[in-house]
C-alpha cells in the first residue's frame, strides 16, 4: 500500500543529504570534542562549523547558539533559567494558553515550586496573541515574554516584531520558533527576541538535537549541570552527527510557494466537498503547511485510524489520541466546544508531497467521514435536545 | 493533545472497529439506553428489542447501537450487542465489562472505561424495558439488571475516573 505522511508537524523524515552529511561522524570522526587530541579536534571542529552555519541562518553569532537535545530541552532551559537567574524579588512570566505542553508544564512547574508568577494570554478565536494585550499584562516585577512563532496544531503565526516592539528590550523576550523555521524569516535581530528555540527533526534534520539561541549578555542561568561544554552553559556530551545534521538542515531551507498552493487546495477542497466541516485557525496568518479542520458529529482518533487504515499519517486534538481524555488545550482556548474540538483532524504537508497526494487524501476524508457519521447517527443532537 | 495510546489496539478491536456489527437503529425499540458525555467525547445509544424464547424466557431479539467516539468506544459498542444479541434478559444483564474487554482480545488501560459506558448503555436499555413494564411483572427481573448496572460503575470509579459522570 502507498503510504501519505500528512504529519509533518509532528515529524519529517531526514533529508538524505543531511543524513550523508552525519554519517562519518557515527564511525570514523567519532571523538569527543572535549578531548585534546586529534579525534577531539575534528569533533570540535564539526561543532564550531555547524555552530557557524545556524548563526548564519538567524542572523546571530556563532557564541550566541547553543546546542541542546531538542526544543523541548531549549524551552525548560528559558523558563527555568531565567526564573532562577531573577530570584531577588519574586519574577513574573508572560506567555500564552497555546504554547507548546513544554512551555506550559514548565511555567506550572516554577509556579508550584513557588518561584515566579505567570500569565497565560488568551488567543483570539483565530488564536492569535495580540500584541496589544502583552504590553496590558507587564507588570514591574515581569523579567520574561515567551510565545510561540508558528501554533504547533492550528498553525496560526503569531506577531512576535509587534511584541518585540512593544517590549523595546526592556524585557526578555522568547519565541519557541520550532514550527516556523522552514517557512518563516528566523532573524532574531528582526524578530527583537532575546531566545530562540527550534528543533532539528521538525526541518528534515535528525532528532535529539535543537537549539537554543542566546542574545549576548541575557540573564539566564543554566539548569544542567556536569561539564563545561556550550561556554559552561549547557552540561553533556555533544551530540556530534546531530549537531553537524541540524546544521545542514538549516543550510537546506528552501521557502517555495508549492507548498502554499498545495495546502490552500487542500482546504478548499475539504471545505467544499465535506459536508459541516470548518477549518480551524486563522487562513491568512497561518503556517503554509498547515491544515486543521472539525468534522462535526466525527470523533478525531476514528477519523484517524481510519485515514491509518488507507496508508495516509495525520493527526487529531482529540482527547481520545492523548492519554490526559481532555481535548485540546489550543482549540479549546480558541472557543471550541469539547465535541468539536473532538471532531478535529491536522494535515501538515511536507516538501515532498503532491497534488495527487492530496486528491487520494481528500477522497479518503470524505469516505471515512460518511462511515462515521453512519456509525454516530443523530447521537449528538439527541444529547443535546435532552440537555 | 496530538496525541499517543492508540497504536496499542488488537487486531479483533480494530477490526470491530472497521466492520461494526449491529450498527445503527431500531424503530419502535422496546428498550433505549443512553449513555456518555460530549465533553469526554462519547456518546453510545443502544436499542433493544425484546422477544420470547422456547422456555418463554424474555430476550433480547435484536440489538442495534449507534456511536459518536473513539476506536475503543465503537468497537466495545459492537462485541457488547454481539455478546448481549439472542441473550435471556437475565443473562445479558449479567455481562461485565471485562467480558468486553476480553471479546476485544484487551484494551489500553486509558480505553477500559469505553467498555464500562457500552455495559452501561445495555444496562441502560434493558432497565427501560422494564420500566415501561407493568409494574407487578417486572419487580423480579428489573432488581438483577440493577445489581449489575452499579457493580459496572462501581469498577468506573474504582480506576480512579469519574466515569458515574458519564451516564445519565
Amino acid at each position: 500500500m502507498k503510504r501519505i505522511y500528512l504529519d509533518h508537524a509532528a515529524t519529517t523524515p531526514v533529508d538524505k543529504r543531511v543524513l550523508k552529511a552525519m554519517l562519518p561522524y557515527f564511525t570514523r570522526k567519532y571523538g569527543n570534542p572535549m578531548s585534546l587530541h586529534s579525534f577531539g579536534q575534528e569533533a570540535q571542529k564539526a561543532v564550531e562549523e555547524a555552530r557557524i552555519k545556524v548563526a548564519d541562518f538567524f542572523n546571530c553569532s556563532p557564541g550566541e547558539i547553543f546546542f541542546t537535545s531538542g526544543a523541548t530541552e531549549s524551552n525548560n532551559w528559558v523558563i527555568k533559567g531565567v526564573v532562577r537567574a531573577h530570584q531577588s524579588k519574586k519574577p513574573h512570566i508572560i506567555t500564552s494558553a497555546i504554547e507548546h505542553h513544554c512551555i506550559l508544564e514548565a511555567c506550572e512547574s516554577v509556579e508550584k515550586d513557588g518561584l515566579a508568577e505567570v500569565t497565560y494570554l488568551k488567543p483570539d478565536p483565530r488564536g492569535i496573541i495580540f500584541s496589544e494585550s502583552v504590553r496590558k499584562a507587564i507588570k514591574n516585577n515581569t523579567v520574561l515574554v515567551s510565545v510561540m512563532y508558528v501554533n504547533n496544531e492550528i498553525g496560526t503565526r503569531e506577531p512576535i516584531e509587534e511584541i518585540g516592539e512593544v517590549l523595546e528590550g526592556r524585557i526578555l523576550f522568547h519565541t519557541d520558533a520550532t514550527q516556523a523555521v522552514s517557512h518563516f524569516n528566523c532573524d532574531v535581530k528582526k524578530l527583537g527576541v532575546d531566545f530562540l528555540s527550534m528543533s532539528g527533526h521538525k526541518i528534515y534534520g535528525p532528532k535529539g538535537v535543537g537549539i537554543l539561541y542566546i542574545k549576548k549578555g541575557s540573564l539566564i542561568f543554566r539548569i544542567q549541570e556536569g561539564g563545561a561544554q556550550e561556554g559552561e552553559m549547557r552540561a553533556g556530551t555533544h551530540n556530534v552527527p546531530g549537531i553537524v545534521g541540524l546544521a545542514k538542515a538549516v543550510e537546506l531551507i528552501k521557502k517555495d510557494k508549492k507548498i502554499l498552493q498545495l495546502r490552500n487546495y487542500l482546504i478548499s477542497r475539504v471545505l467544499k466537498e465535506v459536508p459541516l466541516s470548518r477549518l480551524n485557525g486563522s487562513l491568512d496568518k497561518r503556517s503554509p503547511n498547515n491544515a486543521n479542520f472539525t468534522f462535526n458529529n466525527i470523533e478525531g482518533e476514528s477519523l484517524v485510524m481510519l485515514l491509518d487504515g488507507e496508508g495516509i499519517a495525520s493527526s487529531t486534538g482529540s482527547a481520545c489520541s492523548s492519554r490526559s481524555l481532555e481535548p485540546s488545550h489550543v482549540l479549546s482556548a480558541i472557543g471550541l466546544r469539547p465535541e468539536e474540538a473532538h471532531g478535529s483532524l491536522r494535515l501538515t504537508l511536507g516538501k515532498d508531497t503532491t497534488k495527487k497526494d492530496i486528491d487520494f487524501t481528500v477522497e479518503k476524508i470524505k469516505k471515512a467521514v460518511a462511515k462515521l457519521r453512519e456509525i454516530s447517527g443523530n447521537v449528538l443532537e439527541e444529547y443535546e435536545q435532552l440537555h | 493533545m496530538f496525541w499517543k495510546s492508540m497504536n496499542n489496539y488488537t487486531k479483533r478491536t480494530l477490526n470491530q472497529f472497521l466492520k461494526p456489527k449491529n450498527r445503527g437503529k431500531i424503530n419502535n425499540p422496546d428498550g433505549v439506553g443512553m449513555v456518555g458525555n460530549p465533553v469526554c467525547g462519547d456518546l453510545m445509544k443502544v436499542y433493544i428489542k425484546v422477544g420470547k424464547n422456547k422456555k418463554r424466557e424474555e430476550m433480547i431479539k435484536d440489538i442495534k447501537f449507534e456511536t459518536l467516539g473513539c476506536v475503543a468506544a465503537v468497537a466495545s459498542s459492537s462485541i457488547t450487542t454481539e455478546l448481549a444479541k439472542n441473550k435471556t434478559l437475565k443473562q445479558a444483564s449479567k455481562i461485565t465489562k471485562d467480558e468486553i474487554v476480553k471479546g476485544l482480545g484487551g484494551l489500553p488501560r486509558e480505553k477500559v472505561h469505553c467498555s464500562i459506558l457500552a455495559n452501561q448503555a445495555l444496562k441502560k436499555a434493558i432497565d427501560d424495558y422494564y420500566s415501561k413494564l407493568p409494574a407487578s411483572s417486572a419487580a423480579s427481573a428489573k432488581s438483577s439488571a440493577r445489581a449489575s448496572a452499579k457493580t459496572a460503575s462501581a469498577a468506573g470509579r474504582k480506576r480512579g475516573r469519574s466515569y458515574a459522570g458519564k451516564a445519565f
